[in-house]
């Protein structure tokens, strides 16, 4: 059952577009905030809400990179693989930090703090090599520079 | 010079508010507008010959110019920002959007007045979360001054403004691509016709203009068509954002008069390459751009001149090859770029940019053919314009088809050595 926040949040999407299945993707986004990632469960809570199949909302769901579909870590880090990061050596900075994390690239901490993914040029091409922390670019990154990154967030 | 679109940005600093975009001028040429009919402001921006800044530099006043007026005409129409700056080495929409929001704003009020829609999104970039916040607090200032919503300063024109984030996917600043993710769907493209201005969003008519391109709008009505072209070196009116990133002394973003050269904008603003490094190349306007030479930087980065000199001017960002990076390395980067961000609507580029990314893999890694870089060279016309539903993979074989051209040695050798000779 979606939480009364969650239902506050999507109305207020809902209000922003003529047709309620529009907001379908902000209501993904909405539960994704509030439970981490798009689990079934969640699929079904929006059924009504939107006039959509689960099955309709998932084709939706697993087109976007940015809804998760499996659960995450506690932090999302995207790191950027796209060209001005790829001559400015981002490679090396990607394998530190998985090196340091434990990790493969797509996967989560066993303590399950951080997630490691790819993502497409973050607009931060003159500061390369970037990545985004959660809501946080990290710009003209270097090893002990993602050192010091890591421990800023629990 | 004047940098019209850059001049209130303080980097590092807070963008100017609503009282301080006002004090720097701001808002008046939306007040001028209004006291145009819309059409005579479509023929401003006409004449002013501002050319779309989304990469394919179409001009702005006569796309505008196709939407139905008049008491007949479908309703509500739809004027869209499009912010979803996704091509790879772009840097341009998110230091305007979070350096000036208001300017954006002003561009999208005026160009909706311009078409008389009464709805508009601005169409955000994930990743953009500065930019959200400075867009949200502009967008409720605007409300709150009257800007937006009833009657706009009293003119009797009305116009809601909502902030839609996007959930990732290149292909979603394709603008048929965009407008089927504002209506809730996967983003893939439409077909064309009928076009957005006369059946975009939900069929109505819709106007969906890149960032840069709508910044430049309050500018023009508040100083007049002749001053904007006056700003330009060549026939495409205006400034022009742009920027340069790789292994350059000095990377960044300018804002320079339309149609500076390469040279002065490789060599004076960026610094040219770093000590001990060469340029052997660069892609002028973004990853989906052909590539041009060193000997080629006396030209002028305008929309007509870049094309003739066999690419496109794009996105305006360029990215520099040195001769310390393997060009079939970049090359390879940038066609899993692609290949990955294929929405997989149409055959040929669902399976094609992969089989090329992984042909350029192989061959990167020292176990490609000869035949390889035979099959990478039939792609080129493959996926070439026409032969796909969309730009996206066209726009891929550009840097392709120009690598394999300029720089066909290297690809040979890493078949002859069975190696990449820039890895030790
Ligand atoms: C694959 C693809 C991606 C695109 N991405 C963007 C983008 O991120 N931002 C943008 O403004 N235009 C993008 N465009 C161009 C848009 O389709 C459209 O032409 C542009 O937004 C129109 O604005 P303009 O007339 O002001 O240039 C893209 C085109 C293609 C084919
Ligand atoms: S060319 Fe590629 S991105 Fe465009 S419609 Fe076809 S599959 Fe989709
Ligand atoms: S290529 Fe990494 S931020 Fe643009």
């Amino acid at each position: 059952m979606l939480s009364p926040d969650e239902r506050r949040e999507i109305d207020a999407e809902l209000a922003n577009y003529e047709f309620r299945e529009a907001a379908g993707i902000e209501a993904l986004k909405v539960v994704q905030r509030h439970r981490g990632w798009v689990t079934d469960e969640a699929l079904a809570d929006l059924e009504p809400v939107l006039g959509l199949s689960a099955a309709e909302l998932d084709a939706v769901a697993t087109f976007y990179d940015k809804i998760y579909r499996k659960p995450v870590g506690r932090h999302v880090i995207f790191v950027c693989s796209s060209i001005s990061c790829w001559v400015m050596g981002y490679e090396n900075v990607r394998d530190y930090l998985l090196d340091r994390l434990g990790i493969l690239l797509g996967q989560t901490t066993a303590d399950n703090r951080f997630t490691v993914l790819p993502t497409a040029c973050l607009g931060a091409c003159d500061l390369a090599p970037v990545m985004l922390v959660d809501d946080d670019l990290h710009c003209n990154l270097t090893p002990p520079e993602v050192d010091a990154i890591l421990a800023r967030y629990e | 010079m004047e940098t019209p679109l850059t001049k209130n940005i303080r980097p590092g600093e807070l963008p100017l508010d609503l009282a301080g975009y006002e004090k720097a001028g701001g808002y008046q040429g939306l007040r001028k507008a209004l006291a145009l009919s819309p059409t005579e402001v479509q023929e401003a921006v006409k004449q002013a010959n501002l050319r779309g800044r989304g990469g394919a530099g179409f001009p702005t006043g006569v796309k505008w110019s196709v939407v139905p007026m008049g008491d007949g005409a479908p309703r509500p129409k739809y004027l869209i920002a499009n912010v979803d700056e996704m091509e790879p080495g772009t840097f341009k929409d998110r230091y305007l959007v979070e350096g000036n929001p208001h300017q954006l704003l002003e561009g999208m009020i005026i160009a909706a007045y311009a078409i008389q829609a009464e709805i508009s999104y601005v169409f955000l970039r994930w990743a953009y979360k500065l930019a959200y916040q400075r867009l949200e607090k502009a967008i409720g200032e605007a409300y709150a001054a009257g800007y937006l919503g009833q009657n706009i300063l009293g003119s009797g024109f009305h116009l809601r403004m909502h902030l839609h984030t996007s959930a990732g996917r290149y292909i979603c600043g394709e603008e048929s691509a965009l407008l089927n993710s504002l209506e809730g769907k996967r983003a893939t493209p439409r077909s064309r016709p009928p076009f957005p201005q006369v059946s975009g969003l939900w069929g109505k008519p819709t106007i969906v203009n890149n960032t840069e391109t709508l910044c430049n709008v309050p500018h023009i009505l508040a100083n007049g068509a002749e001053w904007y072209k006056g700003l330009s070196k060549t026939n495409d009116g205006g400034t022009k954002l742009y920027g340069v990133s790789g292994k350059v002394k000095r990377p960044g973003l300018w804002e320079l008069p339309m149609g500076t050269t390469i040279r002065e904008i490789f060599e004076d603003h960026a610094g040219g390459m770093r000590e001990g490094l060469t340029c052997r190349g660069l892609i002028p306007g973004g990853a989906s751009t052909d590539f041009l030479l060193p000997d080629q930087f006396d030209v002028q980065m305008d929309f007509d001149t870049v094309q003739k000199a066999g690419s496109r001017l794009g996105t305006g960002t360029i990215v520099v090859l040195d001769d310390q990076t393997c060009p079939v390395g970049f090359v390879l980067n940038l066609q899993q770029f692609f290949a990955l961000e294929s929405c997989g609507w149409c055959t040929p580029c669902r399976e094609g940019l992969p089989w090329v990314a992984k042909l350029l893999s192989a061959l990167e890694q020292g176990s490609g053919s000869e035949g390889d870089i035979a099959i990478l060279k039939e792609q080129t016309s493959g996926l070439w314009l026409g032969k796909t539903f969309c730009a996206l993979a066209p726009g891929a074989m550009e840097p392709l088809q120009s690598a394999l051209k300029f720089f066909g040695d290297d690809f040979t050798r890493h078949v002859r050595e069975q190696r990449c000779p820039w890895r030790s």
